[in-house]
């Protein structure tokens, strides 16, 4: 029996695509399966297992969380960079933050579930407040100052709402309401800064919409290269960014070598282990694998109990 | 070595092992599609698909043939997704939603590969590996096949005849892109790819703190290569070539960067190749390499100036940016995903900054031809250069004329449609996203990085590019239908004006060049075309970008 035109023609695209299928979809992905297992290739190919002890203890190329079951990071451990992915270097669930260079301002939690001991769902940290949250937290764990600019010292994002005529380049000369935005009453006693041009800064209140508002994000006098350094405070985008810059990997040695009662000279010869330089001199960025790092100290330096 | 020199040197090694390629490979294509004998594999695979290879098809015939193989390839995606559950290694997922099952299969077809799903928690291996990778193969094909069909119209004469469809599908299919993706997938484990087909729930580890991971593996670096070779850009996982298992070192990503140029620019090469002027080749490639290496400088001066609020209480545009890739890097993996038909990220643009990620944006408005996709880019980039000699022979008040074929009105009228077809496209979908309410609801950000999200979407679903500002939240029903009609209608309907004009083209005879013959080799015409592109962009997109992109950026 013959077929009209129009049908053929799409019965030979379907055997086009079932061969094509056959060959690319199950041929192909085989083939280069069976070439991988060969030696060199395999250890890759499986997943780039590391061991401890002869326990698998993660991938070198996943990135893992060193911290305590209450989320606090581990003392004797190296930290990794902040992480999106899940609750924290989930492989199930790879995600960067995705948030603007702009965006800065906080959703508020409301105060009543807050005083409750829940947490307020609708809530959100701007990505300001991630950053300098990470940054005074960072700080704190290390010994060093965690001020970064357009940060308040309570670690949110310094942001007044600033209420007035606006004139025709889009400032407002002469405020009439100043609010701090990320800084809220109740959770915070006083604003990062008493005034803004004569006026006196206000605290802001959970549910007032203040859009009417222009933003001002305050830079202030923190250094332009603070102490903490930038991955310590930014998420990678998969979320399990298995390195840190040899900058953040530095700040942590002392107090690794404290928790694991050794000097720092030897904590930072494993850390030089541990570092790789530019792939050919010129590839990427010099980074030094967490995990692998870690693993180095768990065998040289043992936390004792 | 400083950051900056460093990311110079990469991207000059780049451009230079393009140009070692160049010629090599695009004549090597050049002999593919020339050719006139076929493998005795390739006759058997004729005789299963039931055609006659040696029977050239005319462009209505051709284009019949794009669509009925896009269509049934929508339909047996869509199945395979809804039927998962049944198939073999699918890690006991359940079937895919109807609607997102739609836009993977839709944009999978047109080479647009838009994420709207999280690979590790939505698809298993089998869907993965013989739907989503089959149609990367097969998408870039098409998408070669029609350029291809374009150019023979220029080529030929005094005929009706472009070629056959399933010829050029199959050895654009098993001549290009098999073996290149077969050595580029081995490479790339050697670099630290997986290529496994474990469940992630039987390797589970116990890590060095006391917790649980789920190492994630599958057949990673064969979908891998031909993800960035066709210039798809469908991630196996949802954190895409930013996830260590996807591109593992520095130097993958310089690999990956490359697979992703490679055959665009190639191809220009088989363009002139097949006109008989390798000139003409050079003079288009010369218009691609420029907008493109602006483009990447542009991308990089911004990053790395890292202007806006965020960015500068970092110290830097590392949000979003993987340590081993650093920004600079990430940057031209950026620029040239999206001046391809990628879609692939290294990083999230999203987070970049305001001008940095307004470039890729802008990159993508281009309309995808610096280089663009593997197929489209070129066929593209024709279309653009038939515009510039209509515009010059206007100026000069002479007929136009491109490789001795006369740009009439039936011509220019197609190449017209076919340029509009994106700009009605990005700026209506954007349009209706922003005047409803379930538009609105997808955005993650605030104002005008909002608008950007949302904008971003609708230029990269029409444009087949696939890469998102992905704070937006494409998974909705709404945006899952718009954004796949988007890229269906962004895909094919270009391609039935490109094969119409080819059809035209090819039935003329061949004009005899004379004085008045504007010349098309030549640095001015190369400047002209460029600056027609940009132009016409800028002219139609620049309002969209100032509520966008350009008031977040220049209001602090």
């Amino acid at each position: 029996m013959r077929y009209p035109t129009w049908i053929r023609q799409h019965l030979a695209a379907l055997r086009a695509l079932l061969v094509l299928t056959v060959l690319l979809g199950a041929a192909y992905p085989l083939a280069v399966f069976a070439v991988a297992q060969i030696p060199g290739l395999k250890h890759h190919a499986d997943g780039s297992y590391v061991s401890l002890h002869g326990r698998t203890v993660g991938s070198s190329l996943i990135g893992q969380s060193f911290t305590g079951k209450d989320g606090d990071p581990l003392r004797q451990y190296f930290q990794s960079r902040p992480s999106n992915a899940g609750d924290g270097y989930d492989p199930t669930a790879t995600s960067a933050s995705n948030l603007g260079p702009e965006d800065i301002v906080d959703t508020l939690p409301d105060p009543k579930p807050v005083a409750a001991g829940k947490e307020d769902e609708n809530a959100g940290q701007s990505l300001l407040t991630q950053v300098c949250a990470r940054s005074k937290a960072v700080g704190e764990l290390e010994g060093v100052s965690g001020a970064r600019p357009f940060c308040t010292p309570g670690g949110v994002g310094a942001v007044l709402a600033v209420f007035g005529h606006r004139t025709a380049d889009g400032t407002v000369p002469h405020p009439t309401r100043v609010v701090s935005l990320n800084e809220e009453q109740g959770v915070v006693k006083a604003p990062f800064i008493a005034a803004y041009k004569g006026v006196p800064v206000e605290l802001a209140e959970y549910g007032e919409d203040y859009a009417k508002g222009l933003v001002v994000p305050i830079k202030g006098d923190a250094p332009a290269e603070p102490a903490v350094p930038a991955d310590a405070v930014t998420a990678s985008g998969s979320g399990l960014d298995p390195h840190i810059s040899p900058a953040y990997a530095a700040l942590q040695v002392n107090r690794v070598a404290k928790a694991r009662g050794t000097t720092p000279a030897r904590v930072e010869r494993l850390v030089e282990a541990s570092t790789d330089g530019r792939d050919l001199g010129f590839m990427g960025e010099r980074r030094v694998n967490v995990l692998e790092l870690n693993i180095a100290l768990d065998r040289a330096f043992p936390v004792r109990g | 070595m400083s950051t900056t020199l460093a990311g110079i040197i990469f991207i000059g090694s780049l451009v230079l092992a393009l140009a070692v390629a160049y010629r090599p490979l695009g004549d090597y294509m050049y002999r593919v599609y020339s050719g006139t004998k076929h493998a005795c594999a390739e006759r058997a695979i004729y005789r299963l698909i039931g055609a006659r290879p040696d029977a050239e098809q005319t462009w209505p015939v051709y284009a019949r043939s794009v669509l009925a193989f896009s269509v049934i390839g929508i339909l047996f995606l869509y199945g395979l997704q809804r039927l998962q559950n049944h198939l073999l290694l699918s890690l006991g997922f359940p079937p895919v939603k109807a609607d997102q099952a739609w836009n993977t299969a839709v944009s999978f077809v047109t080479n647009t590969n838009w994420q709207s799903y999280s690979g590790e928690s939505t698809m298993g291996h089998m869907v993965q590996m013989a739907g989503l990778a089959v149609q990367n193969f097969v998408s870039a094909a098409v998408g070669m096949a029609v350029a291809i069909a374009l150019v023979r119209g220029f080529a030929r004469k005094r005929t009706d005849r472009l070629g056959n469809f399933w010829v050029d599908l199959v050895r654009g299919s098993v001549r290009i892109l098999l073996p290149i993706a077969f050595a580029g997938a081995l490479v790339l484990i050697a670099g630290g790819l997986v290529q496994n087909f474990g469940d992630a729930h039987d390797h589970v580890v116990n890590t060095l703190a006391g917790g649980h991971q789920a190492i994630t593996g599958g057949p990673v670096a064969s979908q891998e290569a031909i993800k960035e070779l066709g210039t798809n850009g469908g991630g196996f996982y949802n954190a895409n070539s930013a996830h260590p298992f996807e591109n593992a070192a520095p130097w993958t990503n310089w690999l990956e960067i490359f697979l992703i140029l490679l055959i665009p620019f190639a191809l220009c090469r088989t363009f002139g190749r097949m006109v008989g002027g390798d000139r003409q080749g050079y003079a288009i490639v010369s218009v691609v390499a420029t907008l493109a290496v602006i483009s990447v400088v542009l991308v990089q001066v911004f990053q790395l100036m890292h202007h806006g609020t965020v960015p500068t209480a970092v110290g830097g545009a590392t949000e979003g940016v993987e340590t081993r890739f650093g920004v600079s890097d990430s940057g031209t993996f950026a620029a040239a995903t999206t001046l391809t038909s990628t879609g692939a990220v290294d990083s999230f643009h999203d987070s970049y900054t305001s001008l940095g990620g307004m470039m890729t944006m802008f990159d993508m408005m281009l309309g995808e031809v610096a280089p663009g996709g593997t197929g489209s880019g070129l066929y593209g980039m024709l279309i653009l250069a038939v515009i510039t000699v209509f515009v010059a022979g206007l100026m000069v008040g002479r007929t136009p004329e491109y490789l001795g074929k006369k740009i009439g009105s039936r011509e220019i009228k197609l190449a017209s449609m076919y340029f509009l077809i994106t700009p009605i496209l990005v700026l209506a979908g954007t349009g209706v996203a922003m005047a409803t309410r379930s538009g609105r609801a997808g955005m993650l950000n605030h104002g005008a990085h909002g608008l950007s999200e949302v904008l971003y979407a609708f230029t990269s679903a029409s444009n087949n590019n696939g890469s998102a500002f992905a704070g937006l939240t494409a998974g909705t029903v709404f945006y899952d239908t718009a954004l796949g009609l988007c890229m269906a209608l962004g895909r094919f309907l270009p391609m039935i004006f490109v094969l119409a004009l080819a059809g035209s083209l090819a039935r003329q005879g061949r004009a005899p060049e004379s004085d008045g013959t504007l010349p098309t080799h030549r640095p001015q015409f190369v400047g002209l075309v460029a600056g027609v592109t940009v132009v016409l962009v800028a002219l139609t997109f620049l309002p969209a970008l100032a509520l966008g992109p350009l008031a977040e950026g220049i209001h602090s």
